[in-house]
């Protein structure tokens, strides 16, 4: 059924379609509307769950937990400081290997409070052990919410999975989506089966367990092992089911548009690719060889997928919704880690950007294409060396991307003092005046 | 992709109208909107924005709509000179007002390439709803404009997303907005519409 929802209301179909027999949640924006939708569906008839209102967000991932062990599939959302007040529980969810489904909607964190949306909760806590995906649109979001629970509850899996939707961008955003039936529901996910890890009094086993040093290496192991090896298997064998089922088609651990012959490659995760899958098609229209990378998967991270996506790429930009103070973007720290893994030495720039719902525009993502271009001219004609022109890290709306005077000069350009950047044949490498002119170099706004 | 900007104030249904013109407007086999209010904390009565797109295409830019085909003002105490800078050329501004058009580019400036068109959404939805609840006299005004959108459209998403007991009410305030669109007055009020 065609429906026009906000992300939050999509997310609540999905979750009502998976048949989660307990909610435990507590409200805090820009979540709210996803457990106040659930809660109305409880009250209505429409979903046969238990609704616990707790008291706060360590509550409700403690009760979730609890009720997994009695075997019932769960599901809680959050968002923000309720996901930090949350994660003494995330470690006994993962270590406990309970397959609890998670909202998060994607928002700052204080201080200075501010209750908008970027993703520096749910990336700072992705040692937790949980699966995390990041959804680009409301249709995603609503879909992933049942392919999580089936990611999750296979055998091979059983691990919790936080879905991450960009808090407003998202959650408070108004889109087409089609709701599967419930039958499409029924023959995507199968009823969980949580038989070896809850409470039965004919199958006794023994739960929430220590472990001291003589054993307990062997379960960060097999946690490892099975985020690394299974939940990308499983994955892909759930999304099939699901295009089978629906039509819809989804690629895996990330999504590679254009890559294949990029020269510049801009990854990034959440509903920016969204704005980047059209700067892309804009750019390859106009004869630049541009690429998207988008990370559907956080953990367990696809560095094999990304390397090779990758490959080729002369110049590459990470652009996120984070930073951790005094190092760089997490997002980057783990894309770099996988391209040395590879072999891969092409020079990789961070975008930091839309922190506290501040706004990604298109003429930024241009201008990280065209910060790019230059970098990979200059490597062209000067070497690897060239390449550290560019800052390392960019705060965009702070610092300026202005690529010059390094660009200009490698390609022996006139530089243009109207902002235009870098001279006509320079950056584009074919002479097209008119790409220069969308080379707008923004100016430095601080606000 | 068409783009259009609603100014109104807390409490008289400016994102509603967004959300039920997105709705409309997406009824159609291969067509795609986006609404959203500006986002943060509401109140009643405050000036507040929101946002609707249409195109053919899967929408991918979800920031603000700075210039934008229809420009919407719920409220005309929100109108101020300056309007121009966010109307695309040949684009329209819709304006909740009981004066003429004519009076309200004397008193708020002309533009080339846009203009102004008067309605007097209060009248109308007092008349027909009982209360001064100006949003959906808009829907019925912009699916009067261009060949976006259909008056069964809006209707279908009214009755969509509408509690049940304002269908009959905001299809005959649909109903009567486009009939003032045709007909160009108000109550035969000169100049209303340019």
């Amino acid at each position: 059924m065609k429906r026009f929802l906000s992300g939050d209301e999509a997310f609540a179909e999905g979750v009502r379609l998976a048949r989660p027999q307990v909610i435990s949640a507590y409200p805090i924006t820009p979540q709210t509307v996803v457990v106040e939708r659930l809660s109305e569906m409880v009250e209505s008839g429409q979903l046969a769950a238990e609704y616990i209102h707790v008291e706060s967000e360590h509550s409700a991932l403690s009760a979730a937990m609890g009720a997994a062990a009695t075997g019932a599939r769960t599901f809680t959302a959050t968002s923000s400081q309720g996901l930090l007040y949350m994660a003494e529980v995330l470690t006994y969810a993962a270590g406990g290997r309970f397959p609890i489904v998670m909202m998060n909607a994607n928002r700052a964190t204080a201080l200075p409070w501010n209750i908008y949306g970027d993703q520096r909760d749910s990336l700072a806590l992705l040692d937790h052990g949980w699966i995390q995906a990041y959804a680009e649109n409301n249709q995603e979001a609503l879909d992933l919410a049942l392919m999580a629970y089936a990611v999750a509850e296979d055998m091979r899996v059983r691990m919790p999975f936080m879905v991450n939707l960009d808090g407003f961008a998202l959650t408070h955003t108004y889109e087409n989506v089609d709701i599967p039936e419930p039958s499409e529901a029924d023959a995507i996910l199968p009823p969980y089966d949580a038989a070896g890890n809850c409470f039965d009094f004919d199958h006794p086993v023994n739960m929430g367990y220590s472990a001291g040093p003589e054993f307990n290496r062997y379960y960060k192991y097999w946690a490892h092992r099975d985020m690394a090896e299974a939940v990308p298997q499983v994955v892909s064998v759930v999304e099939r089911r699901f295009e089978e089922v629906t039509g819809r088609r989804y690629p895996g651990m990330i999504e590679a548009i254009d890559c294949d012959d990029a020269e510049v490659v801009l990854v990034t995760l959440g509903s920016v690719a969204g704005l980047a899958r059209g700067v892309v098609s804009h750019l390859r229209a106009s004869g630049v060889r541009a690429g998207l990378l988008k990370i559907r998967y956080m953990r367990p991270f696809p560095a094999r997928q990304i390397a090779r996506a990758l490959h080729g790429a002369e110049a590459v930009a990470v652009l996120e919704k984070d930073i951790s103070f005094g190092a760089e973007g997490t997002v980057f720290t783990n894309v770099n880690s996988a391209l040395q893994q590879a072999g891969i030495t092409a020079p990789t720039y961070n975008f930091i950007g839309g922190l506290g719902g501040d706004n990604i525009s298109e003429d930024h993502v241009v201008s990280i294409f065209r910060a790019l271009q230059c970098v990979a001219a200059q490597v062209r004609e000067q070497g690897r060396a060239a390449a550290t022109e560019l800052p390392r890290v960019t705060f965009l709306g702070v610092d300026s991307l202005d690529p010059e005077p390094g660009c200009g000069r490698v390609l022996g350009g006139e530089l243009r003092d109207n902002g235009a950047g870098c001279a006509a044949p320079s950056c584009d490498g074919d002479g097209d005046s008119s790409k220069a002119q969308v080379f707008s170099v923004r100016e430095t706004e601080v606000r | 992709m068409i783009e259009i900007l609603w100014h109104g104030r807390g409490g008289q249904g400016a994102f509603t109208a967004a959300r039920l013109l997105g709705a409309a407007s997406s009824l159609r086999e291969g067509r795609y909107a986006l609404a959203f209010p500006s986002f943060g904390p509401e109140r009643r009565g405050a000036p507040m924005r929101a946002f609707t797109k249409v195109s053919d295409a899967p929408i991918g830019d979800r920031s603000a709509v700075t210039r934008a085909d229809y420009v919407v003002y719920l409220d005309e105490t929100l109108l101020s000179s300056g309007w121009q800078a966010e109307v695309k050329p040949g684009g329209c501004v819709l304006v909740n007002s009981a004066r003429s058009a004519v009076d309200l580019t004397a008193a708020f400036g002309d533009s080339a390439d846009a203009h102004i068109i008067a309605i007097d959404a209060n009248g109308i939805s007092e008349a027909l709803l009982g209360r001064p609840i100006p949003n959906t006299v808009f829907l019925g005004a912009i699916s009067a404009l261009g060949n976006t959108l259909s008056a069964d459209e809006v209707k279908q998403a009214i009755r969509q997303y509408m509690p049940a007991k304002l269908h009959e009410k905001n299809e005959r305030i649909v109903d009567e907005a486009r009939r003032v669109m045709r007909e160009g007055s108000v109550d035969g009020k000169e100049g209303t519409l340019r």
